[in-house]
């Protein structure tokens, strides 16, 4: 069965080359910094299961440290020119798209066709984990149509996956940190805490008040919390099951799907969701930190009123 | 409730926007702490949960092939495709774009897109190509604004279509939660109420998307 174990053995041998490589980088004036950053990440890839829970604790804390104290470099591989690759562009024309669309076709492939399979009584994909598997080998077999499609450098891969891992840095870590971190809050009871204080200061004696009080409890504790999942026990266990539901009678799968899309407004207007608000940002180079979910409040913000107007008008029928 | 002072030291950290990893790593050790766990105790914790939250960094598996597809020119040759297509507007292929992932990923399909595999490599050039027409270069400003409004685009996209899909995180969340206390609920009616939101948010963000293409424009005249 191919499981983790392996995707992380290839995440590991990977880092491990952006280690060496950044060494070797003399155009970088950090290399030994961004070698022992990269150099730390694959250790936890290869080896994370065998140093022990308070190891990887040293580790995290090393990482953040080297990461958070001093700046990372940026790596910088030698390449083609802006004017080289408009006229590859040209030449190669839309053959490029085809490693592009092999991406998703993998993926589609991975989940639908090879996640069933079964090998000598055992699933040849941990099921639990088909499409993060699907989603590797989409890469390893894109990369490889791209080398000899559109004949690029064998090295290419690694240099070019270095440049762009650098241009991410210390935000590479940080989804990883807070998912982390969201287990040492559950350990110490945040979660009851925040839903105490929330239904303990507001009256909820009538019924747009509770919805109110939910959808935005929702929003409210994800942009605290940076994910809707740690919200929703907490605030539908507070507000929606003993009030909405027990009091006024709603129904129970309206109330729960659009709280949890009021969590999902949240999500979109804080940083602490950074795998979707503050990676793009460093990913598309914008100099502005906070400037994806500046384009997202807009959104989000309406979004969280039409969802209370919505769970009012629907849920009690 | 003396944990809650761990929220703050988040709030406030990332308030003034000190480095969100040194900020983490702050909050973890003073909400472990205030909970009445010894530092070692809570290193171990902490170190142990990062362990099990590898599989969120695998993701950066996918930046090779893009390297590889932007050294060969792909963000060049997707900005020159729709350079071609004059009724591609900004506006037009950002709400197509918006539909494409709320459909994808209501049928479950939500890893075939993202900002590494698409936003990066082909929707924000396509995007900046569209805004630009056969006008003046853009600012760098415009540019900057073209690119958040693009990765915007794919996380409203995918919110709000995700959860039309039964079998999805959030849903199994729901229902696992709903029937430990004595509500039994099919993960099909939970689905199909996300479906009103992802309209009203198809709607909101594509009227946002019409604006703003007005106001590019009119900026550019």
């Amino acid at each position: 069965m191919i499981g983790l174990p392996v995707v992380y053995g290839l995440a590991g041998l990977i880092y491990a080359a952006y280690a060496a490589l950044s060494v070797r980088d003399g155009a970088n004036p950090k290399r030994w910094r961004n070698g022992l950053f990269w150099g730390l990440f694959a250790l936890s890839f290869l080896a994370g299961d065998r140093l022990g829970d308070f190891g990887n604790g040293l580790l995290v804390l090393a990482l953040a440290a080297i990461a958070g104290l001093g700046k990372l470099g940026q790596g910088a591989p030698e390449g083609p020119t802006p004017a080289q690759k408009a006229e590859s562009a040209r030449l190669l024309g839309n053959k490029l798209f085809v490693p592009a669309l092999a991406i998703p076709a993998v993926v589609l492939f991975g989940t639908l066709v090879l996640k069933p399979v079964v090998v000598g009584g055992h699933p040849l994909l941990d099921p639990k984990q088909a499409t993060l598997i699907s989603l590797a080998l989409a890469a390893v077999l894109a990369t490889g149509i791209a080398l000899v499609l559109l004949r690029q450098p064998a090295m290419s891969p690694l240099q070019e996956g270095r440049r762009l891992m650098d241009t991410v840095g210390w935000a590479a870590l940080l989804p990883q940190m807070l998912a982390a971190l969201g287990a040492v809050f559950a350990l110490a009871g945040v979660g009851k805490a925040v839903g105490d204080l929330v239904t303990t200061w507001i009256p909820m004696d009538a019924k747009l008040a509770a919805v109110a009080v939910y959808c935005l409890g929702m929003a409210g504790f994800t942009i605290v919390m940076g994910n809707a999942f740690a919200a929703f026990p907490v605030m539908t266990a507070g507000v929606a099951l003993p009030f909405l539901i027990g009091k006024f009678h709603g129904d129970p799968a309206v109330i729960c799907a659009i709280g949890m899309l009021s969590g999902f407004c949240g999500t979109l207007m804080t940083p602490l969701a950074a795998n979707f608000n503050v990676v793009p940002a460093r990913l598309l180079e914008l100099k502005d930190r906070y400037g994806v979910i500046r384009a997202q409040i807009p959104t989000a913000a309406p979004m969280l009123l039409i969802n209370m107007v919505l769970m009012y008008v629907l849920a009690f029928r | 409730m003396l944990v809650l002072l761990g929220v703050l030291v988040v709030v406030a950290g990332f308030a003034v926007g000190l480095n969100p990893l040194l900020v983490v790593v702050a909050s973890a050790l003073i909400t472990g702490m205030l909970a009445g766990h010894s530092l070692p105790d809570v290193i171990s914790a902490f170190g142990k949960a990062f362990n099990e939250n590898r599989y969120v960094s695998v993701a950066w598996l996918i930046l090779p092939v893009i390297g590889v597809l932007e050294r060969a020119g792909l963000q060049e040759r997707a900005r020159g495709l729709i350079a071609g297509f004059r009724a591609v507007t900004l506006p037009r292929l950002l709400i197509g774009y918006l539909l494409f992932r709320q459909l994808t990923a209501a049928l479950g399909l939500t890893s075939i897109a993202g900002q590494a595999q698409t936003v990066r490599p082909l929707v924000a050039p396509m995007a900046e190509a569209a805004a630009e027409g056969d006008g003046p270069p853009l600012t760098e400003d415009e540019v900057q604004e073209i690119k958040a409004v693009s990765a915007a685009t794919d996380n409203i996209g995918l919110f709000f279509g995700e959860d039309i899909f039964l079998a999805i995180g959030s849903i199994l969340l729901m229902v696992g939660f709903l029937d430990q206390n004595g509500i039994t609920i099919e993960p099909l009616h939970l689905s199909v109420w996300a479906i009103p939101s992802a309209i009203a948010a198809f709607l909101v963000h594509g009227a946002r998307l019409i604006l703003f293409g007005r106001r590019l424009r009119g900026s550019r005249a």
